[in-house]
This record gives C-alpha cells, sequence and structure tokens, in this order.
C-alpha cells in the first residue's frame, strides 16, 4: 500500500491499528506560509492607515497587534480544532503531534517562537534545510515541539466500481493481484478510455474473450467484491 | 466474507460513526446522533474493521474510507483537553519559580554570561570612560544623554513619546528578545550566547556611560523600578536556550530527537514565564519609571523591594506542596 517512497508517518494507535499520516513537503508548507505571511501583512498595512489618525495610542495599538500576530495569533490558529493557519488550509495541511494527536497550545507555541531559528541565516535556509535533512520534513521547530505538517482530510472523492455483470476471473487470483484489479476498477473512470486500456492490458492472462479489457477487468472486480457470478 | 457483505454488516456502524464525528465538528445539520457513551465502543469497533479490511484486501477505496474514519475519530478522542485556568494559576503561585530552582544550572550560567559583562562594562566605563564610545557609537550615546537629560519632564523617553506607546513598544522589543535568545538555543547555544553577551554589553556600556557623564539620578530612578523583572527574564530566556543546547550537546541516554522534545517541553516553561515577566515589566516600565518623583529614594526603595520580592519568589515560592 505504501512504497518507501511515500512520505508516510506511521503511528500505532491504542487499537492495534496503524494510522497513516502523509507529512507535508517544503513547497507546500513554503506556500502556506507565504499566505500567511500575506494576510499578516494585509492586516497590519490596514492597521498602519487605520490607526495613524488615533495618535500614539494608535502607535501602541499597532505594535501590540503586529507582536501578537508573529508570534501568537498563528499558534492559536493550529491549536484549534483544525490545527492550522489560515494558509495552511488552504493547502489542505494541518499541524499534528508526533503521535497523531492534535496539536495543541504548546506545542503550537513553542514551534512558532522556534521560526525565528528556522528562518536564520536568511529566509528560512535553515528551517529548508532541516526540512530536508529528515524523513518527516521537520524543521527545527518540528524538532523541539514534537510536531509534524501533515495533509488533513483528502478530499473523498465519489468514486465506485461501475457495476456490470459479474464474472469470475479465469485464474484464481492471489490477495495482493484482486486488490490491483479493485483498485484498477476504481480508477479507471478517471483514467480516460485510452490510458485505462493500455493499463488493462498489462493483465493480458486475464483477458480471455474480445470485451473491451477495461470492461472485463470491471466485471472481475465486481465479481471480487463478492456480486453473486449467474 | 466478500467485500459487499462486509460493507452491508458494518455500513451502519461507519456512517453512525461518522455522523457523530462530523456533529462533534460542529455540523448542525446532522440531527441524528448517537449518545457519547457509546462512541468509544463504536471506535473500537472501526478500529477492528479498518485492520480486517486491510489484511482481506478489501477494495483500496473501502480500505481508505476506513482509515480516514479512524484517524478523524482518533484526533477527536485524543485531544488533549484545553489547559485550564487552574493550570495557569498553578504555574503562577509556584510551578514556574519551582522550574526555574530546579533548572538552577542553566539559570546559573545564563545569569552568569549576562550579568558578568553588563557589570565589567560597568565598571570598566567608569576607569577608562571613553570606553563607552568602542561599545556604542556616538550618536547613540548622544540620544541617550538626550532621553535622560534633567530637564525632561518624563525619563528615559523621547519628548515626543507617550507612556502607552512606550509600553507597546517594550513589549514589541523586549519579550522579541527574550524570545530570540530563547531560539537560538537550538544552534548549539551559539544564538543564545550570542544574545545574552550582546544584552549585557550593551545594557552595561549604556549605563556605565550615563552615570559616568553624571547622569546618574536620572538613570537610576528610571531603571530602578523595572530593572529585576527585565533583567531576570533575559536571564532566564537564556537559560530556556541553554536548555536546548543542552539536549543536543549531550542528550544523555535519550536519542537527541528525544531529548530535545522532552528538554523543549522544560524549555517552553521557562520561556512562557519569562515572557510575561517581560509584559510586566513593560506595564512599569511604561507607566511608572518614566515618572519623577520626589525624592528620589521611592523609586530606589520601589526597585530594591522587586529585587527582593522576585528573588524570595524564585527561591520559596512553590515549595510547599511536597516540591
Amino acid at each position: 500500500m505504501l512504497s518507501p517512497l511515500d512520505t508516510a508517518h506511521r503511528v500505532a494507535t491504542p487499537e492495534g491499528v496503524e494510522l497513516n499520516l502523509r507529512v507535508a513537503g517544503p513547497v507546500p508548507r513554503a506556500l502556506a506560509w507565504l499566505i500567511d505571511f500575506g494576510w499578516r501583512l494585509a492586516a497590519l498595512l490596514v492597521l498602519a492607515f487605520a490607526t495613524s489618525v488615533m495618535g500614539e495610542v494608535g502607535t501602541a495599538v499597532f505594535l501590540l497587534t503586529w507582536f501578537a500576530l508573529e508570534w501568537l495569533v498563528p499558534a492559536v490558529f493550529e491549536s484549534r480544532t483544525r490545527g492550522a493557519t489560515p494558509g495552511k488550509r488552504a493547502l489542505g495541511l494541518m499541524v499534528v503531534r508526533d503521535d497523531g494527536a492534535p496539536c495543541t497550545l504548546g506545542p503550537a507555541l513553542t514551534r512558532n517562537l522556534l521560526r525565528f531559528a528556522d528562518f536564520l541565516p536568511l529566509f528560512y535556509f535553515g528551517g529548508l534545510v532541516a526540512m530536508l535533512s529528515n524523513r518527516q520534513f521537520k524543521r527545527l521547530g518540528d524538532f523541539v515541539a514534537g510536531t509534524l505538517v501533515v495533509y488533513a482530510d483528502p478530499a473523498t472523492v465519489a468514486r465506485h466500481i461501475p457495476p456490470l455483470e459479474p464474472k469470475r476471473p479465469p485464474i484464481s487470483l492471489k490477495p495482493d493481484e484482486a486488490r490491483t484489479v479493485l483498485d484498477f476498477a476504481e480508477r479507471a473512470a478517471a483514467l480516460g478510455p485510452a490510458r485505462a486500456t493500455e493499463l488493462a492490458l498489462i493483465a493480458t492472462p486475464l483477458l480471455r474473450d474480445h470485451d473491451p479489457p477495461t470492461q472485463q477487468l470491471t466485471q472481475y472486480a465486481n465479481y471480487l467484491v463478492g456480486h453473486a457470478s449467474d | 466474507m466478500r467485500q459487499i457483505e462486509f460493507e452491508r454488516r458494518f455500513g451502519d456502524q461507519w456512517t453512525t460513526l461518522e455522523n457523530w464525528i462530523e456533529a462533534h465538528g460542529g455540523n448542525k445539520q446532522i440531527k441524528d446522533r448517537p449518545p457519547a457513551s457509546v462512541i468509544p465502543w463504536l471506535y473500537r469497533n472501526v478500529c477492528h474493521q479498518l485492520a480486517l479490511a486491510r489484511e482481506r484486501r478489501y477494495s483500496p477505496l473501502l480500505v481508505d474510507r476506513l482509515h480516514q474514519l479512524v484517524l478523524r475519530g482518533h484526533h477527536v478522542l485524543y485531544a488533549a483537553p484545553a489547559p485550564g485556568r487552574d493550570g495557569f494559576r498553578a504555574f503562577l503561585m509556584g510551578g514556574f519559580a519551582r522550574e526555574v530552582r530546579t533548572q538552577w544550572r542553566v539559570v546559573a550560567l545564563a545569569s552568569i554570561l549576562f550579568f558578568g559583562p553588563l557589570l565589567t562594562l560597568f565598571a570598566a566605563i567608569q576607569v577608562w570612560p571613553d570606553f563607552a564610545s568602542v561599545v556604542i557609537g556616538p550618536q547613540d550615546l548622544a540620544e541617550m544623554q538626550e532621553m535622560y537629560s534633567p530637564d525632561n519632564e518624563r525619563l528615559g523617553q523621547r519628548p515626543a513619546s507617550t507612556n502607552t506607546e512606550m509600553f507597546a513598544y517594550y513589549v514589541w522589543n523586549n519579550t522579541r528578545i527574550g524570545f530570540q535568545t530563547f531560539a537560538g538555543g537550538i544552534l548549539y547555544g551559539i544564538g543564545t550566547l550570542f544574545f545574552l553577551l550582546f544584552n549585557g554589553i550593551y545594557i552595561g556600556a549604556i549605563l556605565g556611560h550615563l552615570h559616568q557623564v553624571g547622569l546618574g539620578p536620572q538613570i537610576w530612578s528610571f531603571v530602578a523600578s523595572h530593572s529585576a523583572l527585565e533583567l531576570l527574564a533575559i536571564a532566564i530566556s537564556g537559560a530556556a536556550g541553554f536548555k536546548l543546547a543542552g539536549a543536543l550537546i549531550s542528550p544523555g541516554l535519550r536519542s537527541r530527537k528525544l531529548a530535545l522534545v522532552e528538554e523543549g517541553r522544560i524549555a517552553f516553561r521557562l520561556i512562557g514565564g519569562a515572557a510575561l515577566m517581560f509584559f510586566a515589566a513593560a506595564i512599569v516600565e511604561g507607566f511608572f519609571s518614566p515618572l519623577i518623583i520626589d525624592p528620589r529614594q521611592i523609586k530606589y526603595g520601589v526597585g530594591i523591594a522587586m529585587w527582593v520580592i522576585l528573588l524570595a519568589y524564585f527561591g520559596f515560592a512553590g515549595r510547599a506542596r511536597g516540591a
């Protein structure tokens, strides 16, 4: 299911099942940062205009907001239900603890304070080097806080095996082979007919009659999930 | 069991759990919500079914759906409760002081590296006054002198500034210095070392210079009240940074990764406490320190009282409960 190339982080739960967290790499995280930086900058600019007419109290409000936006607000976002700043949310990312549990305020603040060290020597170069040197793409702040940035719920794609008349495969299939046929049948519709046929033709030993290959494999899949064959 | 039968038999449980999680996450449209008491049982069932589905090589889509369900359930069921107000109060009333006492080695190290240069520079400038301009540019020195001129209505501020504005500036600037001192610890302590030495030298040189040119009464009556909070906060930030450095330099029998997380938790408590001290210092420095009070000795008294109170806090607070 998971190949060594996948950026997956496995967590064993007390219930005895393994959770696979998909760790996010530097590019989506940089984009998320850019979005966050953008809205914070915009908020500060608007505030600067708004407070410029308020005199010295305005300056105070501006400085305090700046302080909060830089050090506190991202951490508050990351410790809420969705575990993500607006930028991370836009890219479908969230922060979780190493054991897959949701991030709490302590770790969220820790990783946020450590951003200063990740920024060094210039423009998050340190953080990038740190991320590229470990399998979980942790920046320095993630190491100290014990957190991971992972993909949140992948959008559930409404896919199913197209219902066709079930047909028993001509040879008996091993579990992994059967699984591959199921996987193909579920995805065939999304592939485009030519590509689907090309892939289906790989399963030569299964293809017996003159029906289109995609159709044959789909029929086998219907059989494999348990529709009675006639 | 074939996949279809499996889905038929357990599908209802999955929908029920899905609905409950949705409703728990704030989805108002879901009316049919099972009692919370059955959720752990339901969740364990789904975990079991996920394991079965994987083992039996059911279709990837089904396995993904179950995995997703378990993942979301895990997030809901294992979410740590929000830290209560009680925890925060316990931290203020003694937990913080206890942490500082327990970590006295790093606190002592950071204090020596900060107060050492501060006092050295101060003393050196009393003997060789010109030394101040080696450390700090003559222009900055002149500006400082102006801020503490005896003609000013308020101490330590440019005439155009106000208390509120300066308070916000102190929060923004001083707390940030504390955070940087802490974060620099992850670079094997080099960042922490730099910020401690730099600030020690800088503060020592300015105090030394202003005292030496005869602005002693102004500078001391400004600095006295907030000095304990602010200077100790810098030292504790440094201690927090050295906790991180310690995890990297000598992790003991743990992996460096584990040591960082464990020491990081302690470091966070230290820097959290220091941040509160910076905030308190900013209030004092913004609103009380600039006042000119006659006689000056009142402010010196406040300053000394603050040192005594804070040192007593770090020495004795939180000892009662079986520390």
